[in-house]
């Protein structure tokens, strides 16, 4: 962890306007739970489709998508990345303190939201909203680590990004039921149904085989970003 | 100043042999190719720059893995209905492009940026007004060039429909037909997408958020309509006819539903479409006032350049 690029990566973020325009994802979120909140449908289906389908599922990937790739790539990309490598500090300390930066700013925007969205929705019953807390903030943590290393890796970061977290694990993953074993998604969906009362959540993947994989996936994803970066090309590419 | 004496002799030989001639500034008396030469000459690059023509490899990728990716399972499902000997296709045309709409938004948020971002972070907006087209021929023409890119994207899968289904003996009259419906829906698709993305594109120089950006906008404003559709009553084994109301919400569901109810294509009540005359009405209005509003705030946008 080093302050100081810590301090200007979250200037980079949420400075300007960028900052408003990330809350209108718990804001959504909030207001669809208030929304629901009225209607006079199963409480705890309308809570799993809400917290599962919208937050961990939709606005998780987004957001982890968006502070991933823009703790790191949008610097990449206007090469102001230099003045900071350029600096007397080892690369993996760059990388560290850029995913903690992400990794925190991901759990105020989506994990703090989904647990009031679920007090709104179901209060305390179930242990729903603590469960889909935890799963957000894992599963947010290594989408965190893996768009971060996208970003050092690819030009088109976004993109790719977009295209695992859509087409992989939502196309993909709704027809062939092996996908999503590779699916952060399902890994926090997993962590979610350990948490939850017994029966009320389901997940396809085992509590088994989720944890190993989110740290494995985030450590590597880490490591591999910090020798990416060690040895970062800076070339126009078009 | 202390050249070696063959060096100075050198020049003097060489500045007797060749004379400068003074022949004054002349400026271009030439025919000139004009505005709409220009407005024309965007348009054509920036619909090659939408596929990656003319640009480097990488650029060429996204937009040929998303035509695949578009057209691909067009030819499976022609290849399984000719070999089933089927009487017409299992999924019809409007059909397959809100199927596999992902691939038409995921082209437009990796593309949308391309054609506008990136003028704007290498500031180069000025210079093509410093030249006779207006910000109104400029806009003009990145918006023809985004839609003519979306309707060959959707154009090609459908086109691969029509021409398998008839080459495999199946009916004319009624393939044409529902070629022709599935083509108004990726006209609506095409206009209503470009406008929408190329706004969001328009507004930020940073082509990594302006993706992610568009993106957000179309699955969130989606999945928001699935759960106030799901909330007034639409998971239900009765569908009542308000729940469709909550298409107006989302870009994709608002042309979805139009295309079905004035096509009628609408076999089971589930399917997304315009609840009656009033909800045709109230979709095609909102529908043109998103392509007006956004082709206005983009127009305004540039003004200020």
């Amino acid at each position: 962890m080093n302050r100081t690029v810590a301090r200007l990566t979250v200037l980079g973020l949420l400075g300007r306007r960028r900052g408003a325009l990330l809350l209108v994802v718990p804001a959504l979120l909030l207001v669809i739970s208030v929304i629901a909140r009225g209607a006079d449908v199963d409480k705890h289906d309308l809570a799993v489709s809400i917290l599962g389908q919208l937050s961990l599922g939709t606005l998780v990937p987004i957001l982890g998508l968006v502070v991933g790739t823009g703790v790191i790539a949008t610097e990449i990309d206007d090469g102001s990345i230099v003045y900071l490598l350029a600096k007397p500090l080892p690369r993996w300390k760059i990388i560290t303190t850029k995913l903690a930066v992400a990794i925190v700013t991901t759990w105020v925007f989506a994990a703090v939201p989904t647990f009031l969205a679920g007090l709104i929705l179901v209060g305390t019953q179930d242990n729903l909203a603590v469960a889909f807390t935890l799963g957000t903030m894992v599963s947010g943590a290594a989408y965190s680590a893996l768009f971060l290393l996208l970003g050092v890796v690819t030009r088109h970061a976004v993109v790719a990004g977009l295209a695992y977290a859509l087409v992989w694990e939502s196309l993909v993953g709704n027809f062939v039921n092996g996908a999503k074993t590779l699916s952060v998604q399902q890994w926090g969906l997993s962590v979610a149904r350990t948490v939850a009362a017994d029966g009320s959540i389901s997940a396809p993947v085992a509590l088994g085989v989720a944890v190993p994989l989110l740290i494995v996936v985030t450590v590597a994803a880490t490591a591999f970003a910090s020798v990416k970066l060690a040895g970062l090309t800076l070339a126009a590419e078009e | 100043m202390s050249l070696p004496p063959e060096a100075t002799a050198n020049r003097t030989a060489a500045a007797d042999s060749g004379v400068i001639h003074n022949i004054g500034y002349r400026s271009y008396q030439g025919p000139r190719l004009g505005r709409s030469y220009a407005t024309r000459s965007l348009f054509v690059q920036s619909l090659r720059a939408a596929y990656g023509l003319g640009r480097s490899g990488k650029s060429k990728v996204l937009p040929v893995l998303v035509l695949g990716a578009l057209a691909a399972p067009a030819l499976v499902i022609v290849a399984y209905a000719i070999l089933q000997h089927a009487k017409q296709l299992p999924v019809d045309y409007p059909q397959y492009l809100s199927t596999f709409s992902i691939f038409i938004e995921i082209f437009l948020a990796a593309q949308a940026p391309v054609l506008m971002s990136r003028d704007l972070r290498y500031q180069t907006v000025p210079l093509y007004f410093s030249r006779p087209i207006t910000r109104g021929d400029y806009v003009r023409a990145k918006f023809g060039a985004m839609v003519s890119a979306m309707l060959i994207l959707m154009a090609v899968p459908l086109l691969v429909l029509y021409l398998g289904s008839i080459l495999g003996g199946l009916p004319l009259g009624h393939n044409t037909g529902h070629l022709l419906y599935g083509l108004v829906a990726a006209v609506l698709y095409a206009v209503l997408y470009s406008a929408l993305g190329l706004l969001i594109a328009a507004s930020t120089p940073r082509r990594g958020f302006g993706v992610a950006a568009i993106m957000g906008a179309l699955v969130v404003s989606s999945i928001f309509a699935g759960v106030v559709f799901g909330l007034s009553g639409g998971l239900n084994g009765y569908v009542p006819e308000s729940a469709h109301w909550s298409a107006v919400l989302s870009p994709s569901m608002l042309v979805d539903g139009l295309v079905n109810q004035v096509f009628g294509l609408v076999g089971d009540p589930r399917t997304t479409h315009a609840p009656g005359a009033l909800g045709v009405a109230v979709f095609a209005v909102e529908i043109a006032a998103l392509v007006v509003g956004s082709y206005w705030l983009m127009l305004s946008r540039y003004r200020k350049i």
